[in-house]
């Protein structure tokens, strides 16, 4: 079985170069069918390999074991982590093809197997960057992902916005890839490994950790945090978010950002867990500090956004700092909620961004503001936004819900407030653009010069607009929305889950994850929050979104790639100084 | 060990980086972007160099007579110069579209997302 394991990369990447050798002969339904069929084959052979990934398998591509406990081959895990996320990238890649199909519109008329192809290509990275069991690999595919998702955000080349958001996107990004790189190469100049269980043994061997360990730490992370958006290497994301496809969108807030997240969780338990590697405490600092500060911006940032993608952009990134304090706490049972809570999330986020794409190609627009009141034809699209906004709220039963349950009983104290606020506030923002676009609640907010991107001007991504809403692209959300549910609702789903995270990590202690009664309160909780939060957004319009309270901080995202980069290296040496402490001492 | 090289590498990168984060043409900072990638081969190469080694070819070199460089850091090398060309290319492109739709280069005259 686990020499299929390559296939996952193999497969999409052959489905890629068919499509891009004969799209310009292939008609476009044809291609179309190509790749679904292609990346939901791929998503079929990732749930078989899954499903028998206990215990977990190891493959040497090319039969290139070590020999005399030296290796030069190519490690590929097939855990249920690596698996698990593979499947997840594979599904909604699926997801994204169908939603987009034939009402797409692409820039190249004569090509019609280039967007699918891209797709396919990004498909591959992603599910390469999850089962690679070496850190090189990783780069190779962290860099694949990174590329492919520069040319899909900037897609719509003949869009000024488009083309900035990537290029800002592709700077930052390709700046942390190499830093990254920095990191890979300073570890095998420690070790002379490559794959990482070796490299983490290699360096408990050599005794506690250096000055060299610490800086392989911090370029390692950056890297993987510029990928998961976490404050300060944040800023990319709002800007590529808002600009890319919608299709293109439900997979880079769905699951690529959350590869970021499962890259720390993967290198630190593997590499950097052990006596010779950071101590708990100081990565346990390192990631509870980024995370919780990236929840907090990306929570304030997002209800202060009227460009609908632009706050589900934010709300990724608030919901990316929970994931972060998740993994930070550096608890089986944290990993087991974490895990659900990023399934659930990429269910609920990818349904949202599907949803605006309704709106953007319906309306013409995504300002919250020019749209009040419009689209209260769309009764279904509504029911759905607010449904899917409770769910990022963590309604139960939704995997949202269970998985901050599990995860909020393990943080315990100021953390758990961390989690129910910033979810009812992220949920709350989604609320009122619900209230106001679809139910035409509350007064029209005025307009005033303040410093933000409208939602207006932005040009729908189908051919002409949409008179009539396609059954594909409102069937998308549905399913996603009740995998979602069935995420937290499945009897079992939720204890396989926990399992194999924590066969994969965790020391292989096993915890039970099940629904309990606080769980439930504290979701309900936050959804009653987000819902009084959206209430009170909507009627009294002046006393929670007086535009300059946040001014600061919204001044921070200035849309310039040098600020950005600028942000960059404040975040590795804060990075830096956090974990420093450990290795002073040790 | 000769820590020369190391600091040539983080010089390099960060460098690359001041560029960057001040550069005031979009073409100048892809190149900058360029220079922090060529502290990566730097470093990658710096690993890999035996005292007295030669070239991992063994054609006409008999294995075990003289020491050679690593061959796997030179191959992560060559591979980030296959990653590097692709992103150097794709941001090119980039720039080209940005000075067709904004009608500039100047990084400070992009005001439109923001906030």
């Amino acid at each position: 079985m686990h020499h299929l394991i390559p296939l996952l990369v193999a497969v999409p990447l052959l489905g890629a170069g068919l499509l891009v050798a004969g799209g310009r002969r292939l008609p476009r339904p044809a291609a179309e069918t190509v790749a679904c069929a292609v990346s939901g084959g791929t998503a079929a052979l990732a749930l078989v390999l899954l499903l028998n990934s206990s215990p977990p398998m190891v493959e040497w591509v090319g039969g290139w074991r070590p020999v005399d406990g030296f290796s030069v081959g190519i490690v590929v895990l097939g855990d249920g982590p690596g698996l698990g996320m593979a499947a997840l990238a594979s599904l909604l890649t699926l997801a994204a093809l169908v939603y987009s199909w034939h009402y797409f519109d692409e820039p190249p008329r004569r090509h019609a197997g280039s967007f699918p192809a891209l797709m396919l290509l990004f498909q591959a990275g992603m599910c390469g960057f999850a089962i690679a069991g070496d850190l090189f690999n990783a780069f190779v595919y962290f860099e694949l992902m990174s590329v492919v998702a520069y040319a899909l955000t900037g897609y719509r080349i003949d869009e000024p916005r488009a083309v900035q958001g990537a290029l800002t996107f592709a700077v930052v990004n390709s700046l942390g890839a190499y830093a990254l790189l920095m990191g890979i190469g300073l570890l095998y100049g420690r070790t002379g490994e490559l794959a990482m269980t070796r490299i983490g043994r290699a360096l408990d061997a050599h005794g506690a950790p250096d000055a060299l360990v610490l800086a392989a730490f911090v370029l390692v992370l950056t890297g993987l945090l510029v990928k998961s958006a976490a404050v300060p290497f944040h800023f990319w994301l709002p800007d590529a978010h808002a600009v890319a496809p919608t299709p293109v969108c439900m997979l880079l807030s769905g699951v690529m950002v959350e590869l970021g997240v499962y890259g720390v969780w993967r290198v630190y338990g593997t590499v950097f867990a052990g006596p010779g590697g950071v101590p708990a405490p100081d990565a346990q600092r390192a990631l509870l500090v980024l995370g919780a500060l990236t929840a907090a911006v990306g929570a304030v940032m997002c209800w202060y956004q009227r460009h609908i993608k632009r706050l589900l952009a934010y709300s990724t990134v608030a919901h990316t700092g929970l994931f972060l304090v998740g993994i930070g706490v550096l608890k089986p049972e944290a990993d087991d909620g974490t895990a659900l809570y990023v399934l659930g999330h990429a269910g609920v986020k990818a349904a949202l961004f599907a949803l605006a794409g309704i709106l953007l190609d319906r309306y013409g627009s995504l300002d919250e503001h020019v749209l009040h009141g419009r689209a209260r034809a769309l009764k279904g699209v509504a029911a759905m936004f607010a449904l899917a906004a409770l769910g990022l709220a963590g309604l139960p039963p939704f995997g949202t819900a269970l998985g901050k349950a599990v995860t909020e009983e393990a943080v315990g104290g100021p953390f758990t407030a961390l989690y129910v606020a910033v979810s009812a506030v992220t949920a709350g923002a989604v609320l009122r653009v619900a209230a106001r676009v679809f139910l035409g609640l509350g007064p029209k907010p005025r307009e005033s010069a303040a410093y933000e991107t409208t939602g207006s001007g932005e040009r729908p991504e189908t051919r002409q607009r949409l008179t009539r809403v396609p059954d594909t692209m409102t069937a998308v959300p549905a399913v996603l929305l009740a995998a979602a549910v069935a995420a937290g609702a499945a009897p079992g789903f939720a204890g396989v889950v926990a399992d194999a995270v924590n066969t994969a990590g965790s020391g292989g202690v096993r915890v039970a994850v099940h629904w309990t009664r606080a769980g439930v309160l504290l979701g309900l909780l936050s959804a009653l929050l987000a819902t009084g939060l959206a209430a009170l957004a909507v009627t009294r319009p002046a006393l929670l979104s007086a535009p300059d309270r946040a001014l600061p901080l919204r001044r921070l995202q200035s849309g310039h790639v040098g600020d950005y980069v600028a942000w960059l290296l404040v975040g590795a040496a804060v990075l830096g100084a956090l974990a420093l402490p450990g290795v002073l001492g040790g | 060990m000769d820590v020369l090289p190391y600091l040539v590498a983080g010089w390099v990168f960060l460098a690359g980086c001041y560029g960057l984060a001040t550069s005031r043409n979009l073409i100048h900072a892809v190149g900058c972007l360029s220079v922090c990638q060529a502290g990566t081969y730097v470093l990658l190469l710096a690993v890999g160099y035996r005292d007295g080694g030669t070239a991992p070819v063994f054609s006409d070199l008999k294995p075990g007579t003289r020491p050679v460089v690593d061959p796997v850091v030179q191959a992560l090398a060559l591979t980030d110069v296959v990653v590097g060309a692709t992103v150097t290319a794709l941001l090119l492109a980039l720039v080209v579209q940005v000075a067709k739709r904004h009608g500039t280069v100047d990084p400070d005259e992009l005001g439109e997302l923001r906030g």
